[in-house]
């Protein structure tokens, strides 16, 4: 009997000690919405439909990247449930599907929505909300402003942060060069000028003539021409692919060959430089922050052998030389390490914490040496980007990762 | 005749065989779809409330379309220019000259028929296909006017204006969004009753007859130029104030907002609600929201050719829209009754 007595008290400390156990583990868990022990519910906003549908690879990508993610056990032992809605690039249908998300799908967060215009419809909402809007997929410098919207926060380097860095080469290979710009009328042109003065500082004044041009208009011929006339010897070209082609191409046409720089936006090979001509683009400047998954000198990278192996297995239809999907990759797996180093703990705040505090995160896909670093008062992931040089038939890499931070 | 009337006469004759009430729902259903109206905010989430109040929002954009087409027979595809009039009439004298949001609809509603008016005078001139071109250069001119650099300081530009959402008055206990809903239904009622009354008054009946014969409206001593402006402007008002309440609940602007897809979202919205018959409207809003959606949720990569299908359907299938089902449902119910 009093065997049977003493397993019976066994039992029950067993069945104590473990209760006890369990709820200080459980006390440590803390979940807000769209978080629980099994499943972390992450909302997107893409155009597949509409002008902008282009860009939907960075959104099936991403879709890709969590499964292949869930597979492989998922984070912390949650798994992602991925949950992406179309706003046809439409900032009233944006503020649909962010609502439905947030009020009717519960999300912990929204991640890498598509555009400038979509994600200022929300950003207010977010942040009345107290969501976080995490990774913006757009280049405006606007996302970098925790102080006013501390739930909101971008990825990629800013247009800003890129034009800097064309200041920051100039003032080095040309210091005493006159620089010419044509920019797009709108919030991505000004954006680059303002970083463009930044970065030339007080040495701004080696702009000798600024054009814009309005996306409408057919053709910037009559610009270059003008450009050309100001005796300038720096081709600064920030335009939208069609305009970047045009622009090239007129140069060599009047027979004007100054250093020519055109915006990451337009550095495609297909869309802007063969249309231009192979021939008159060498030596034409840019600057990237991502591999190209095009580019054979990254069939031995580690970092890419882990991207092609993850497209062969979880996104075969993908058009690896579309730059969407290297970007897909690289958000995605910063949504995984943010949410990695959560924990346990799935609150929005802390969410919003562990985003505000990456050290030295190296995506996959992104150059060797680019570094994702983030403070709380500072909401821009990527500011570093590398130059790069037009040549034979593609881009060659060339001098060191750049910063665009003014002071170094 | 051209193609385009015969599809508003063709809608006509459908109509004959519910003589009178074509235009409008009995009074008795009238009533369950307002009580209905009131009371299922009351149970419903947030999220909910706000697609309700878009649908009310879009069905008024729709009726003002309806006015134009199925009233005076006149095309339009440059909707969605009034209706970003009347949004940025209201967000920037929010924004920046703080002028209460209920005042900002009626002004919006005046700027919009002025501007509706004069464009309805040139729009004289053409008919048919024409007309429906010249709006449509209206719709694809409006985003890019938006982004005018002299009007950046008032409109944001490119960025657009973010517009501030406003609270219950007399601190009544609901939220923001069902106070606007109910606001919106408030509005959107009125309208309603006026479109009503605006269709079956003399001015109603003018419109409808230049609509099936120009030439016999004329010689029957009414005023076609007059008239046929008349419809533009009060077409144009209505959808100005679509577009200001559009702007406080969506609570942003931008010339992204109103392209050339909202105009013909909302021909396709009146389409589906049946031409000329003013509570389709509602419908054919409800259509242009949801069913994009559920076109998502079938196929994400075909949501397009989804949302195509669905629409074939609809055409196919009940060719005058929500007017014919609730034709069929009324035979229905008078069978029973019989019974």
């Amino acid at each position: 009997m009093a065997a049977v007595r003493f397993q019976v008290a066994v039992l029950c400390t067993a069945l104590a000690l473990c209760t006890a156990m369990s709820s200080e583990a459980l006390a440590q868990k803390k979940y807000d919405s769209g978080a629980s022990d099994t499943e972390i519910k992450i909302g997107n906003i893409m155009p597949y439909s509409g002008p902008a549908s282009a860009y939907a690879a960075i959104g099936r990508t991403e879709e890709a990247y969590f499964n292949k993610v869930n597979a492989e056990g998922g984070i912390n032992g949650r798994k992602v449930k991925f949950i992406s809605y179309d706003d046809g690039y439409s900032p009233p249908k944006t503020v649909e599907q962010a609502r439905k998300l947030v009020e009717n799908d519960g999300v912990l967060l929204i991640f890498g929505s598509l555009g400038t215009s979509t994600n200022t419809a929300i950003r207010k909402y977010m942040n009345e909300k107290k969501v976080p809007q995490l990774f913006v997929a757009s280049g405006a410098s606007k996302w970098n402003d925790p102080e006013h919207y501390p739930w909101t926060m971008g990825w990629q380097p800013s247009y800003v942060s890129e034009a800097r860095i064309y200041a920051k080469y100039i003032m080095k290979a040309k210091p005493d060069g006159k620089i010419a710009v044509l920019y797009q009328n709108d919030d991505f042109g000004k954006d680059y000028l303002k970083g463009l003065k930044e970065g030339l500082g007080s040495k701004a004044a080696m702009i000798v003539r600024e054009e814009a041009y309005d996306p409408s208009e057919p053709t910037i011929d009559e610009r270059v021409v003008k450009l050309k006339a100001s005796g300038a010897d720096i081709f600064i070209s920030i335009t939208a692919t069609k305009f970047a082609a045009q622009g090239i191409k007129k140069a060599a046409e009047i027979n004007w060959h100054p250093m020519q720089i055109i915006s990451n936006v337009s550095a495609s090979v297909g869309a802007v430089l063969e249309p231009a001509g192979i021939e008159i683009s060498q030596g034409v400047l840019s600057a990237t922050y991502a591999k190209d998954g095009s580019d054979p000198q990254w069939n031995a990278d580690d970092g890419m052998k882990k991207f092609y192996n993850f497209l062969a297995q979880y996104q075969p239809k993908a058009n690896k030389l579309d730059a969407g999907v290297v970007y897909g990759y690289a958000a995605a797996q910063t949504m995984v390490k943010v949410l990695q180093l959560c924990g346990d703990d799935l609150t929005r705040e802390n969410v919003m914490r562990q985003a505000a505090s990456l050290k030295d995160f190296e995506p996959d896909t992104l150059l060797p040496g680019i570094k994702i670093n983030t403070a709380p008062d500072d909401f821009a992931p990527i500011e570093q980007l590398q130059m790069m040089r037009f040549k034979g038939k593609k881009w060659e890499l060339f001098g060191d990762i750049m910063s665009s931070d003014i002071r170094h | 005749m051209s193609a385009a009337e015969e599809v508003v006469a063709e809608g006509h004759e459908a109509v004959e065989a519910v003589p009178k009430r074509a235009m409008t729902l009995g009074t008795g259903t009238s009533l369950v779809v307002l009580a209905a109206l009131l009371i299922v905010p009351v149970f419903v989430k947030n999220f909910i409330i706000f697609q309700m109040t878009m649908v009310l929002i879009y069905g008024l954009a729709v009726l003002a379309l309806n006015i134009l087409t199925g009233g005076s027979g006149q095309f339009s595809l440059g909707q969605s220019a009034f209706y970003a009039v009347g949004a940025y009439t209201s967000a920037v004298l929010m924004e920046h000259a703080n002028v209460n949001y209920a005042l900002t609809i009626p002004i919006s509603a005046a700027i919009c028929f002025g501007f509706g008016y004069l464009f309805g005078k040139p729009a004289l001139r053409l008919s048919g296909i024409y007309l429906a071109l010249a709006t449509f250069a209206l719709a694809t001119a409006m985003p890019q006017l938006l982004k005018l650099n002299f009007l950046e300081h008032w409109t944001g530009g490119v960025q657009g204006l973010v517009v501030t959402k406003p609270d219950a008055p007399f601190g009544l206990p609901m939220s923001q969004d069902m106070w606007l809903y109910y606001f919106t239904l408030a509005v959107t009622g009125a309208i309603y009753i006026f479109s009503v009354n605006l269709l079956r008054s003399r001015s109603g009946r003018a419109f409808m007859a230049i609509r099936d014969n120009e030439i016999a409206a004329s010689s029957m001593g009414v005023n076609v130029a007059l008239y046929k402006t008349l419809a533009f402007g009060v077409s144009a008002g209505i959808t100005g104030v679509a577009g200001s309440l559009g702007a406080i609940a969506v609570q942003f602007v931008a010339p992204d907002s109103y392209t050339i897809t909202l105009a013909i979202s909302l021909f396709l919205g009146m389409v589906v609600g049946g031409v000329g018959w003013l509570p389709g409207s509602f419908v054919g809003a409800a259509f242009i929201i949801f069913v994009p959606n559920m076109a998502e949720s079938i196929s994400k990569g075909l949501s397009g050719a989804v949302f195509g299908v669905l629409l074939f359907l609809v055409i196919y299938l009940v060719p005058h829209g929500a007017r014919q089902v609730a034709i069929l449902g009324q035979q229905l119910v008078g069978k029973l009754k019989r019974n």
